[in-house]
């Protein structure tokens, strides 16, 4: 029946004003016009280094941030400042620190209900109760433990609360921002088979953003690459993985530490010079250039756009590798 | 021979903190060695007492925390029963140590010459022209371009990874026989965690020293280690050479862990994640403290904590299960 | 093969364990999960209480506070005199009983003793209106700690109601709001204290006049409107900064995204999570105004005579400190517990329960 994609996000861009001084104030431009788009059911993997506007995207993108400009369109209707309320229901959230997120002051089932409280879905208290602990169950926590506060669980049970609260409108979209980071090596796995679990249940497309490639490779069905503020390479898993083409792509994925020493000897990585370059003070043209060694006139001149390569792989390069 | 090579020698090691809930065990009785110029590293989750070792090591617990009970022995000397005068002058000059956030560890009101150039002359008595020349020698050793400027500059001009480095040569500045790194790249991204994972191989083969490499992250283990400890609640879960760690785990904790990463390429498999949650230190159980998130628990796993067991010349491990392996072959071969 | 041979297990091991086979059959779920133990269930105010209770410092603070409140309250029903009353014998006026030291009687009350008649002891002694000193004294903690407490309540009020506006509307509102907390802090307060009190003396005296407040006194009146105006600010600075940081938590973003209205928003989430660091440092605030009321009173700013406060009456001691000098030990004693126990209490307070130092 539809066509469309569920999330189309449309030349997105997000500027903050930052104050140098008293007097100065600078553009800093953390999302530059991004465009992409998710399926029903789908996950994108988000991935870049820390300030690359990552996480800016997805908050843009469920209008936690005013948007400069671009437009977002769930389900083929665009999403304005007067309608977003009815949209909190099919677009949710999780947030990556399991601390901050949860409310110390509110037991499990005091958060878990909040969102079935704000949004009316039950008639009577018992309604309530019963809604919640399902939710609970859903996630793999123990409903017993509903009237004990957030700090008495460990990290991997608070995601998990985390998750339920989201689950509880029923979205259809879920904003996964770096849900794994935070948490231990063991608890990692857990969390992420929940994430697969309750999509091939309730048929959750994801936006799945993270800085461990392993982690998105292995949860995405696409994947986005992000740098300074610009997607420069989005494609299918497998593609971007096996055959990267943007030069920071395949730098990335050969930095990844490989649990494996033998595969590690082997190895030669890619080591990129020199340091992420300021978003105050971003160079012209491609904002890799400073650190890419196939840089040539061309790539200080313009920035490239993403070009299709064939498979739904884009990439905004000027000299594309492999 | 070996004897004469090992560096140190840390025996049946407990630290505790007693806080106002009550003693929390952090480290549980450990032993190991460091030969020379070996990378050493200590895995584990938080918790698991992986930083509280070397805290210890370096006797630089703060407050309600205590070692308790062991030896620290370097080159068989025990450094635990050394003077805080003495203590002083070891740390740095014979151990030192890095840290995982390097914008705290960098004090902002000095510049990076400034500290680079107090590091070095606590311990030596050099003239300012040849502590000068130390510190651009150090800086340019740990990939620093323009070390002249960068003298000059103040922590927060420089990037994450420029001020890791500038901790490196901090710490390497009195030439330590070993360098402690407590989570160095946890904080950095992953293309400058590969920087500087290769600037410490490189600086090693350079140098000499010895490393014990602090993480959590298996993937940096396997990068730069020759040998491993895994850890969890305190213990040592089984130590051994990097390959007989990965490709022959034998401590059911370990084994978990491992099949439960994501493996590289593996888009569709499922992973097979360890059950159950960290344990709470405050109530450790008895026995092994993994018994109650381990599928193959046994009922003595319950009750008695595992004994560290030789494996294989290159690979000890406490596990209960090792033990119950033994015995079957040994009933087998009796059948036979 | 195998990785396995016996040569692996120490021998001695071997020996001294005496492996007991049953012991390999593997642990049932049950078992297991009785292994793993779970903290007991505390909520955070139960932990906080348990982690105050747990200080010394704090819990004899908290006793002499207790011993302080139930003397004032009960002992004016026990001890016969009046704070404003010369001590008379059988209705004639006791001209003897002038500046007794503790314990002791008058002549005249020697003879009513003699005589049979019981005489309440004079514990602190009497002062030279031949006054009861220690119904004096109790009389001045009750007004010195009521003007703590109904300071610190006036000031947490507009305080709490400013700093909140300020802190949620940000922006333009903010820096307006914040400007004029800057002005009055920059103000030298001591000096607008004494300044305030004065004209305020004036002012406040004539429109009182037949009202009930007038029995409080026109001083007591201008002692509260000047704590309520010139020390909300630091109050006002402090809710203000916990709401700002507050508001950053991940926690208020996932109550957005869910749709949560503002008032929601500062009603679950940021009112309560501010509440502990706001009560601790009104517990704060008290000592601070029983200081800056004794000081008023010690200079003649504060109650009115013949209304007794633990300032006054140190003040009307200095003028015979070198014979009477406990006249000024015990209203001094006085302030110093009381202040030095609400600054150790506000302090445990802070250690138990500030989430910032907790963890």
């Amino acid at each position: 029946m539809s066509n469309h994609p569920l999330i189309d996000v449309r030349n997105l861009k997000q500027y903050f004003t930052v104050k140098a001084d008293m007097i100065t104030k600078l553009q800093l431009k953390a999302v530059d016009d991004v465009s992409f788009t998710i399926n029903q059911g789908e996950t994108l993997g988000l991935v870049g280094e820390s300030g690359c506007g990552k996480t800016t995207v997805g908050r843009a993108l469920l209008r936690l941030y005013k948007p400069t400009a671009g437009e977002v369109y769930f389900d083929g209707n665009l999403i304005t400042d007067d309608n977003i309320d009815h949209y909190r229901k099919d677009m949710q959230v999780v947030f990556q620190d399991p601390y901050s997120s949860l409310n110390p002051r509110m037991t499990m089932a005091d958060i878990v209900g909040e969102p079935l409280d704000i949004h009316g879905l039950y008639k009577t208290k018992a309604e309530r109760k019963e809604k919640i602990a399902e939710l609970v169950q859903l996630v793999g926590l123990n409903s017993d433990h509903a009237r004990r506060y957030a700090h008495e669980f460990s990290g991997g049970q608070r995601q998990r609360i985390g998750i339920a609260r989201a689950l509880a409108v029923n979205p259809r979209f879920i904003v996964c921002d770096e849900p794994v980071s935070a948490l231990d090596v063991s608890i990692q796995a857990q969390i992420i088979n929940t994430f697969e679990e309750l999509q091939e249940k309730l048929g959750i497309a994801y936006l799945f953003i993270a800085h461990d490639l392993l982690v998105v490779q292995h949860m995405s069905s696409r994947i986005a690459v992000m740098y300074l503020g610009k997607i420069v390479e989005v494609g299918p898993a497998d593609e971007i993985i096996f055959h990267p083409v943007h030069p920071y792509t395949q730098s990335l994925i050969s930095a990844i530490p490989l649990p494996d020493p033998k595969a590690a000897r082997e190895r030669r990585r890619i080591i990129l010079q020199g340091d992420v370059p300021s978003p105050l003070n971003m160079p012209a043209g491609c904002p890799f250039r400073s650190r890419c060694r196939y840089a040539t006139e061309e790539c200080a001149q313009v920035c490239p756009s993403l070009e299709d390569m064939g498979a739904g792989h884009q990439v905004a390069c000027y000299h594309p590798q492999g | 021979m070996s004897e004469t090579t090992t560096l140190l020698q840390v025996n049946d090691l407990h630290t505790s903190f007693f806080t106002n809930s009550g003693e929390v065990k952090a480290i549980n009785g450990i032993s190991f060695s460091l030969d020379r110029g070996k990378i050493l590293g200590i895995v584990g989750e938080s918790g698991s007492g992986k930083s509280v070792t070397a805290y210890s090591l370096l006797r630089i617990l703060t407050d309600p925390g205590r070692v308790t009970a062991g030896q620290v022995l370097f080159n068989g000397e025990d450094i635990l029963t050394y003077s805080t005068q003495k203590m002083h002058s070891f740390r740095g000059s014979r151990i030192s140590m890095i840290f995982q956030d390097p914008m705290t560890s960098l004090n902002p009101v000095y510049t990076i010459g400034n500290q680079l150039r107090e590091a070095i002359r606590i311990h030596t008595d050099r003239t300012r022209e040849q502590v000068h020349a130390r510190a651009l020698e150090m800086l340019t050793l740990v990939g620093v371009n323009e070390p002249e400027k960068r003298l000059k500059q103040y922590p927060h001009e420089l990037s994450g990874g420029m001020r890791q480095r500038v901790m490196i040569a901090m710490a390497l500045a009195c030439e330590p026989d070993i360098l402690i790194a407590d989570e160095p790249t946890t904080a950095l991204d992953v293309t400058i965690q590969a920087q500087i994972l290769e600037l410490m191989q490189e600086l090693q083969h350079k140098l000499g020293m010895a490393i014990i490499m602090i993480t959590h992250d298996l993937g940096v283990i396997a990068d730069i280690c020759d040998e491993i400890i895994v850890m969890y609640a305190g213990r040592v879960c089984e130590r051994g050479t990097a390959d007989e760690i990965f490709y022959n785990p034998c401590h059911e904790y370990t084994k978990g862990l491992i099949r439960s990463i994501p493996t590289f390429g593996s888009t569709h498999e499922k992973l097979t994640p360890i059950a159950g949650n960290p344990v709470d230190l405050l109530k450790l159980p008895s026995g092994c403290a993994f018994a109650s998130r381990c599928d193959r628990a046994m009922k003595i796993c319950l009750s008695d904590p595992p004994e560290e067991i030789r494996v294989n010349e290159n690979h000890i491990a406490a596990c209960w299960v090792n033990v119950k392996n033994v015995y079957d072959e040994a009933k087998e071969g009796q059948d036979q | 093969m195998s990785n396995y041979s016996a040569d692996m297990i120490p021998k001695k091991r071997l020996l001294s364990l005496q492996l007991d086979v049953s012991k390999f059959e593997p642990a049932s779920d049950a078992e297991k999960e009785q292994h793993e133990t779970m903290r007991e269930s505390t909520t955070f105010f139960r932990d906080g209480m348990r982690k105050l209770f747990r200080n010394p410092l704090a819990v004899i603070s908290l006793i002499v506070l207790l011993l302080i409140i139930v003397t004032i309250v009960f002992a004016p029903m026990i001890v016969p005199y009046k704070y404003s009353e010369m001590i008379t014998i059988n209705g004639t006026r006791d001209r003897s009983a002038k500046n007794l030291p503790p314990f002791t009687y008058s002549q005249m009350e020697q003879e009513a003793i003699d005589n049979g008649a019981t005489i309440f002891p004079h514990i602190f002694g009497t002062d030279e209106l031949s006054r009861d000193y220690f119904i004096r004294v109790v009389y001045g903690a009750r007004v010195s700690l009521s003007v703590g407490f109904f300071a610190s309540l006036i000031v947490l009020i507009i305080g709490l109601l400013f700093g909140s506006i300020a802190g949620y509307m940000g922006g333009k509102v903010d820096l307006v709001m914040m400007r004029i907390v800057d002005v009055i802090y920059s103000l030298p307060d001591t000096l607008m204290v004494i300044l305030l009190s004065v004209v305020l003396d004036q002012v406040l005296g004539q429109s009182l006049q037949g009202t009930v407040l007038a029995a409080l006194g026109t001083n007591m009146i201008s002692l509260f409107v000047v704590f309520g105006l010139l020390y909300w600010v630091g109050m006002a600075r402090l809710v203000r900064g916990q709401i700002l940081s507050i508001k950053t938590n991940e926690y208020v973003l996932a109550a957005r995204a869910l749709g949560a209205k503002p008032g929601r928003i500062i009603r679950k989430h940021i009112l309560p999570n501010c509440m502990s660091v706001i009560i601790i440092s009104t517990a704060l605030q008290i000592p601070s105004a029983i200081f800056t009321e004794s000081f008023l009173s010690f200079i003649g700013l504060g109650v009115q005579a013949p209304m007794p406060s633990l300032g006054s009456l140190a003040n009307a001691s200095r003028q015979a400190l070198q014979a009477y000098p406990y006249k000024l030990f015990f209203p001094a004693l006085g302030i110093c517990l009381i202040v030095l126990s609400f600054n150790l209490l506000g302090d445990g307070l802070r250690d138990a329960f500030d989430p910032k130092l907790r963890r």
